[in-house]
């Protein structure tokens, strides 16, 4: 990722050099191809978003969309003999494609941080929650001494809402229940005050009331930090809660991208129509029947031509001259900040919402 | 207003008619050692404890409850997976609760499983027509028509393409494996399914897919599901009742509308307030109960009521007494000392 050979990264100087202000996070025209023996993997292809600090982004897709492989690349964790990865991720300011892997290594942990999904395989089992934070401390300030460094991290753990902090974090992560671990990796993740904060899919393996604890934990800390946030979830009761900023992801491309309030409640693109109408839900009277999108997420290494969406969209017969299969459509504006990949008119779109799925929602 | 106790008592509200399934008191518990320098036992696991409730046939039961509730370990022990420590279970009026042998055997064409992991639950060596013939071989049936023709009528039942007979499971996307799973389990066409979190593996669009099938495949056999699962929606929308379970106690246990729109028991309080719902506006002016803490161990769980470490209402009294199932309404049983009607959705 943190290629800087140049020759598969496109860097413009001067779309800096004009002193222009960026977002504090800018990703722009992201792409991470995996060469294998199948073929290319297009997990991410030209990916674009901000984010400003204090404010949330969810990254909302199915499995092998491309949103985990977005968050490694913003940390720069692809190898380079694997991955091929373009585009430029500005960093309050720095091309983090253009870094040596000395800054990158300074960078991560320090000023962008990650909370990983499965907190009992990114812990390390060997060593105790305390002195894997004490390391994420001192490898960034060295000049911190080891009792200082775990002072610091009693206090993180009770930050966290780890009860009893001071026995716990001599503590192993076995010893710790699913909800605790997640929080221990929260702690570990804030050790260094990351302005960057990535989450990818923090709460997936947690139940719903420790999910609640968490999510109202990762609010009260933003606020406090004003940290910038990514949030990678499946789930979209989460990311309405948590995000300002909404990104579907569908074959490694975005599909729509918008304020939270136009993705849930105007949504434009059929892939999102389909996840908001194909789950059961709470908060609405209960269906005799769910309404499930028909077939299977794309593989990345036969990416359906055109569209990716359009073998499972139900809307092709709308789009003259067979375009959803021939091309690839762009990214287009649907409205303020609101912006969609799909070759249904406006007009047609608008139609199509309001008869078929508005009531549905 | 009856009062039952949980030893004994025939749990009320099902339709007419034999129920499917009774438990009564069902009880399991795992032993534990203290390795010192003998072996000596500690206290058990008490991973289920004392359950009762009825399935009728064709009816769904949700079972819902945090992780280490011990809710699958209940689905295990009345599928006889698991030797209960206690406790009746009652197939179609037999006492199954120690059948060995043939007699277990036979029984196993009548309940079946769908197990949680499409990756885990299939033999990654075996064809699909092998793993979807497996129950013929182990039963010693030869289906009408032969035993192709009956595992490629299963596999275009459940949507996937009998071509594929002779394919390998990691040719196929979980969606289609969890398929896999639903055909193996109604090859013998049974009576009663329990289905381990089906969908929780599963892509957000394929769930419904999944559950459609479930669906379908219910009314045409009219069998009977015990549906485990933790997300309460997918819950609320295929079960005819639901039971709350934690700690390996049933808090909770009514029809599916009247649990989910007045619901009696803080702890179903708090498990549907959690639920974060997709609509942005709406968060604003919601009432979450936040509940502090972990589930407590299993192997000591707290007196008087396992809830109370963590309940916002807990009293003196709950510290003492353990709440007994109490049928406040017909078919709506709470074991709680202090039940609220709230509408918490």
């Amino acid at each position: 990722m943190a290629d800087t050979s140049g020759a598969t990264v496109t860097t413009s100087p001067s779309a800096r050099a004009a002193g222009e202000r960026t977002a504090y996070l800018d990703v722009r025209d992201l792409k991470v191809h995996f060469p294998t023996d199948d073929g290319l993997v297009k997990a991410v292809d030209g990916l674009n978003f901000t984010v400003e600090r204090g404010k949330t982004i969810g990254i909302v897709g199915e499995s092998g969309s491309g949103k985990s492989v977005t968050s490694q690349g913003i940390l720069g964790l692809h190898r380079r003999t694997r991955a091929r990865a373009s585009g430029q991720i500005w960093l309050d300011g720095e091309d983090l494609m253009t870094v040596t892997d000395e800054r990158l290594r300074e960078l991560r942990g320090n000023k962008m941080a990650m909370i990983f999904q499965d907190p009992l395989s990114a812990l390390h089992p060997y060593y105790t929650i305390g002195s894997q934070i004490v390391e994420a401390i001192r490898v960034h300030h060295s000049d911190t001494s080891k009792s200082a460094a775990k002072a610091k991290a009693v206090d993180l753990l009770g930050l966290v809402g780890i009860p009893n902090p001071a026995r716990r974090v001599d503590q192993y992560p076995h010893e710790f229940s699913g909800g605790m671990r997640q929080r221990a990796m929260i702690a570990m993740a804030l050790a260094n005050d990351p302005s960057l904060l990535i989450a990818d899919e923090p709460t997936t393996a947690l139940d719903v009331t420790v999910q609640a604890q968490i999510l109202d934990l990762m609010r009260k800390l933003q606020a406090e930090f004003g940290s910038a946030i990514i949030m990678i979830t499946h789930d979209l009761g989460v990311v309405a809660e948590m995000a300002d900023d909404i990104l579907v992801m569908y074959g490694g491309k975005a599909v729509e991208h918008g304020p939270v309030n136009d993705v849930f409640y105007e949504p434009e693109h059929p892939y999102t129509w389909g996840l908001l109408t194909s789950m059961p839900r709470l908060d609405r009277a209960r269906l005799s029947r769910l309404n499930p999108v028909p077939g299977n997420p794309p593989s990345l290494i036969n990416v359906p031509s055109g569209c990716a969406f359009h073998p499972r969209c139900a809307f092709t017969g709308q789009v003259p001259a067979d375009a959803c299969r021939a091309a690839v459509p762009d990214l287009t504006a649907a409205g303020p900040g609101h912006l969609t990949r799909c070759h249904l008119e406006p007009a047609t779109r608008a139609e199509l919402f309001a008869s078929e799925i508005k009531p549905r929602l | 207003m009856t009062i039952q106790t949980s030893t004994g008592a025939a749990p009320s509200a099902t339709p007419a008619g034999r129920p499917l399934l009774r438990l009564t008191n069902l009880t399991k518990h795992f032993p534990q050692f203290r390795q010192t320098l003998i072996k000596r036992p500690d206290n058990p696991v008490r991973a289920v404890d004392g359950i009762s409730f009825d399935v009728a046939p064709g009816q769904t039961v949700g079972l819902v409850g945090e992780s280490g509730c011990g809710k699958s370990t209940a689905g295990r022990t009345l599928l006889r997976l698991l030797e209960p420590t206690a406790g009746t279970i009652e197939f179609e009026g037999r006492d199954i609760t120690h059948a060995k042998g043939a007699e277990l055997r036979t029984l196993r064409r009548e309940m079946q499983m769908i197990f949680q992991d499409p990756y885990g639950s299939l033999n990654p060596r075996q064809t699909i027509g092998s793993i979807i013939a497996a129950p013929y071989d182990i039963q010693k049936i030869t289906p009408e028509g032969g035993r192709r023709a009956a595992v490629q009528g299963l596999m275009e039942r459940v949507g996937l393409n009998p071509e594929h007979y002779n394919r390998y499971p990691h040719e196929f996307s979980g969606g289609q494996r969890q398929r896999i799973g639903v055909a193996r389990a109604i090859a013998l066409k049974p009576k009663l399914i329990v289905c381990d979190e089906p969908v929780s593996a599963l892509d957000v669009s394929i769930q419904a897919q999944v559950v459609n099938l479930l669906e379908d495949i219910q009314e045409e056999q009219g069998l009977a599901y015990v549906f485990i699962a933790h997300d309460l929606s997918v819950v609320r929308h295929i079960s005819d009742r639901v039971i709350v379970m934690y700690l390996g106690k049933i808090m909770e246990e009514a029809d599916r509308d009247e649990l989910y729109e007045a619901p009696l028991h803080p702890y179903t309080h708090a498990l549907l307030s959690a639920v974060p719902v997709p609509d942005p506006k709406r968060i604003e002016h919601k009432e979450r109960i936040l509940l502090k803490g972990d589930l407590p161990s299993p192997q000591n769980p707290p007196s008087g009521c396992v809830f109370r470490t963590r309940c916002p209402k807990a009293q003196e009294r709950c510290t003492v007494e353990v709440p007994l199932p109490v049928e406040l309404s017909p078919g709506h049983r709470v074991a709680c000392h202090f039940p609220e009607a709230r509408t918490v959705l």
